[in-house]
């Protein structure tokens, strides 16, 4: 047993990490709120060179996902969301990573390079569509089979970068390959998308309260300030290796454990935050709150935090 | 990254278990904090010692059987989900044992650890003291030198086990000139030997679960002290660390107290109520177990373990407390009543509070796992 990332995964994960540092993420969220996709868009271009959108597509199908035991497993995929979710770049990431999970198709070549974006609805638990608008593909999951859809009604989400659209179903396309399956991995990414958002919010509460002064010194000498801090980093420290262990067994009860421990640790962070932050973090400027707003609308995206709760009882309580 | 145990740990895992199916005790022993219970559990750690199972992680020659980190884990978890008793020697295989690994010398091991891992010699942490506590740098008892040896003088408090106990370890202060964390010498003493006054102190559930020490003019011989005089500080970090982090609370015990509790949500009819609490206890588990693991990975692969055992503390205080209140909003009316559930309730409340309470935790955790600035104690 190695329960321990590899040097090359931790250097896959340094060099996204870094890729999108140099990028202006926070800008090209706001851009993709008042619909202008085009920051958004390269950013997307520069990860998929990266190899980020070809992640979980199988190499028959131009992707790097293992098949023969070589190539980017499922815990490479979450470190890379791990990364997106630090740096809340805008865009349908989710849907274009599970889709290879629902069919077998020439389209999956230009998912994977990152040229076809694609938007999903899931219901009952992924109901609305994420950025259906700009989408050049469209699915929709209905039980077992896959039809596509047109998008309806446009839902402001409490994240002004998150699109939504009601689906209107549209031609069946034949049978989903792995309803299952998908839905674990559209869980797990979000997970780690919350992992990550929420280890982004503790470094910049902890930069903040090492350099905000009240009463003569850094608000992070307090200890109220500290502790609250001290509680966020248990929290996100404990939820990583869930969220790991689930990317390796694949095991629903894993997944769904790792969906609760990371959406929780990551809405702790960012409470802490904006009370850390004070009124500042409250405002629009700041780009604490698209981390925020983000977080909240991921906890509930892909199976609320009861749906996954349960999930877990009905595995090991039979 | 994989989760795949090898052969040789799954034989350990299987060899381990069908042991434990044969020997444990059919009925709890009787609480260690009572005289008689003391003889019991003394009884079952000879058992356990004589099978090899009471120290799995140590050289033969101590009487372990040389497993490594990971089977160790694998042993504990096999050793609570087969309902073993707790171990009456906790202090000593899982603090004093690493200490004098990391410090002691090769006279020290060969004469202390054979007699621990069979419980002929229960000890006792020696480190509360009436005005030291989560300041134990403040402590005040003395260690003065003497002929061969030194004289202990002072008082020391809150000592789990002490009341029965053979043995006890702690930090005097053998510099009288010297400030807090200098000038301190970590010494192992003879609670039976002329001088040592123990008085003991009931808990919360009646049973002198701790004692008083009271130190005057014992002699302890050169030979029991660990390190060297005057570094007793740096000794004492060692085991801290080993407190809060992995060996007091193996995610053995968390699983298994979980796996309890889904068991007791189930008969009582999966009510709704409970559910979600319910459910984060398992995953609260499941957490720490693979959180260990990576922590068993990276020890193996030549770290130490660092602050981030006050993030393990503070996991695990939490979890216990939250598992046994669950369990106890579960059993609702019938919760009062003392059995299994109750106790482990009473003593979870203690976790948040021993081995440095969960503020002083959450201050390290700040300052030298996220490096906030230092600020006032
Ligand atoms: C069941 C049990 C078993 C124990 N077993 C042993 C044993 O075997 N050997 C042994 O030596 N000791 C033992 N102890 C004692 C234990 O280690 C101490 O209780 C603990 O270190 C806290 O010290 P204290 O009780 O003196 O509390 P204090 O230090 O007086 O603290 C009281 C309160 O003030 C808070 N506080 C103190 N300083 C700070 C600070 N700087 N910042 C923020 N908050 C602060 C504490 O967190 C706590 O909430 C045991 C305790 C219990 C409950």
């Amino acid at each position: 047993m190695k329960f321990a990332l590899s040097p090359e995964q931790e250097a896959f994960a340094a060099s996204l990490d870094s890729l999108l540092s140099t990028q202006d993420c926070d800008a090209a969220t706001r851009a993709w709120a008042s619909g202008d996709h085009g920051p958004g868009l390269k950013i997307w271009r520069r990860l998929a060179d990266q190899g980020v959108a070809a992640l979980t597509t199988p190499a028959h199908r131009g992707g790097l996902a293992e098949e023969d035991g070589t190539g980017a497993t499922t815990v490479d995929a979450v470190l890379a969301f791990e990364v997106l979710g630090r740096f809340c770049p805008p865009g349908p990431w989710t849907d274009s990573a599970v889709l290879p999970c629902l069919l077998d198709d020439e389209i999956l070549a230009s998912t994977a390079a990152g040229e076809t974006l694609v938007s999903l609805a899931f219901p009952p638990h992924v109901p609305f569509a994420l950025d259906a608008d700009i989408a050049d593909a469209r699915f929709l999951v209905d039980g077992a089979r896959l039809r596509g859809f047109a998008p309806g009604t446009p839902l402001a989400s409490l994240d002004p970068s998150r699109h939504l659209f009601e689906p209107v179903p549209g031609d069946e396309l034949g049978p989903a390959l792995d309803p299952a399956r998908a839905f674990d991995l559209g869980a797990l990414l979000t997970a780690a998308q919350l992992l990550g958002a929420g280890r982004g919010l503790l470094e910049m509460s902890v930069a903040h309260a090492g350099q905000r002064r009240q009463y003569g010194r850094e608000i992070g000498r307090f200890q109220a300030v500290k502790h609250l801090l001290a509680e966020v980093a248990t929290a996100l420290e404990l939820a990583r290796p869930l969220l790991h262990g689930a990317a390796v067994t694949a095991d629903p009860a894993d997944v769904s454990a790792a969906k609760v421990a990371c959406g929780d640790a990551a809405h702790l962070a960012a409470r802490t935050a904006l009370q850390v932050h004070g009124a500042i973090g409250y405002t629009a400027e700041h780009p604490l709150g698209l981390r925020l707003t983000r977080v909240r609308a991921l906890t509930t995206a892909w199976g609320t935090p009861a749906v996954h709760r349960h999930r877990v009882l009905a595995a090991i309580a039979p | 990254m994989d989760l795949d145990l090898d052969e040789a740990a799954r034989q350990f895992r299987g060899e381990a278990r069908e042991w434990l199916a044969a020997h444990v005790p059919r009925s709890p022993l009787p609480s260690f904090d009572t005289a008689e219970g003391f003889a019991a559990h003394r009884e079952w750690e000879a058992a356990l010692a004589d099978a090899h199972w009471s120290v799995v992680s140590w050289p033969r020659e101590y009487g372990g059987r040389d497993a490594s980190l990971l089977e160790w884990v694998l042993f504990e978890e096999e050793y609570y989900a087969a309902g073993a008793p707790g171990r009456v020697n906790q202090n000593g295989i899982f603090m004093l044992a690493p200490t004098l690994f990391s410090h002691g010398t090769p006279e020290q091991l060969a004469r202390i650890l054979p007699k621990m891992a069979r419980a002929e010699e229960v000890w006792a942490q020696a480190w509360s003291e009436p005005e030291a506590g989560s300041d134990i740098a403040a402590l005040r008892s003395t260690a003065t030198p003497a002929d061969g040896g030194w004289l202990l003088n002072g008082q020391k408090t809150w000592s789990s086990r002490a009341a029965f106990a053979d043995r006890a370890f702690g930090l005097f202060r053998s510099d009288p000139e010297s400030a807090r964390h200098h000038g301190l010498t970590y010494l192992m003493a003879d609670l039976r030997a002329p001088g040592v006054t123990v008085r003991p102190i009931p808990q919360l559930d009646g049973e002198p679960g701790f004692a008083e020490i009271f130190f005057d003019d014992v002699f302890v011989p050169d030979a029991d002290v660990i390190g060297t005089p005057g570094n007793g500080w740096r000794v004492a970090m060692t085991t801290a660390n080993n407190e809060r982090g992995l060996s007091l609370r193996s995610p053995g015990r968390f699983l298994a107290a979980a796996d309890r509790l889904v068991s007791l949500w189930s008969s009582a009819g999966r009510p709704e109520s409970t559910a979600a609490r319910v459910a984060d206890a398992w995953i609260g588990a499941r957490a720490y177990q693979l959180y260990t693991f990576g922590t068993v990975t990276r020890l193996a692969s030549g770290a130490e373990l660092g602050p981030e055992s006050s993030v393990n503390k503070l996991f695990w205080s939490h979890l216990d407390v939250a598992l046994h209140e669950t369990a106890l909003d579960l059993l609702g009316p019938s919760a009062e009543l003392r059995g299994p559930w109750t106790d482990g309730w009473l003593f979870s409340l203690a976790g948040p509070i021993y081995g440095g309470t969960d503020q002083i935790q959450r201050t390290i955790v700040a300052e030298r796992l996220l490096g906030l600035p230092k600020g006032d104690r």
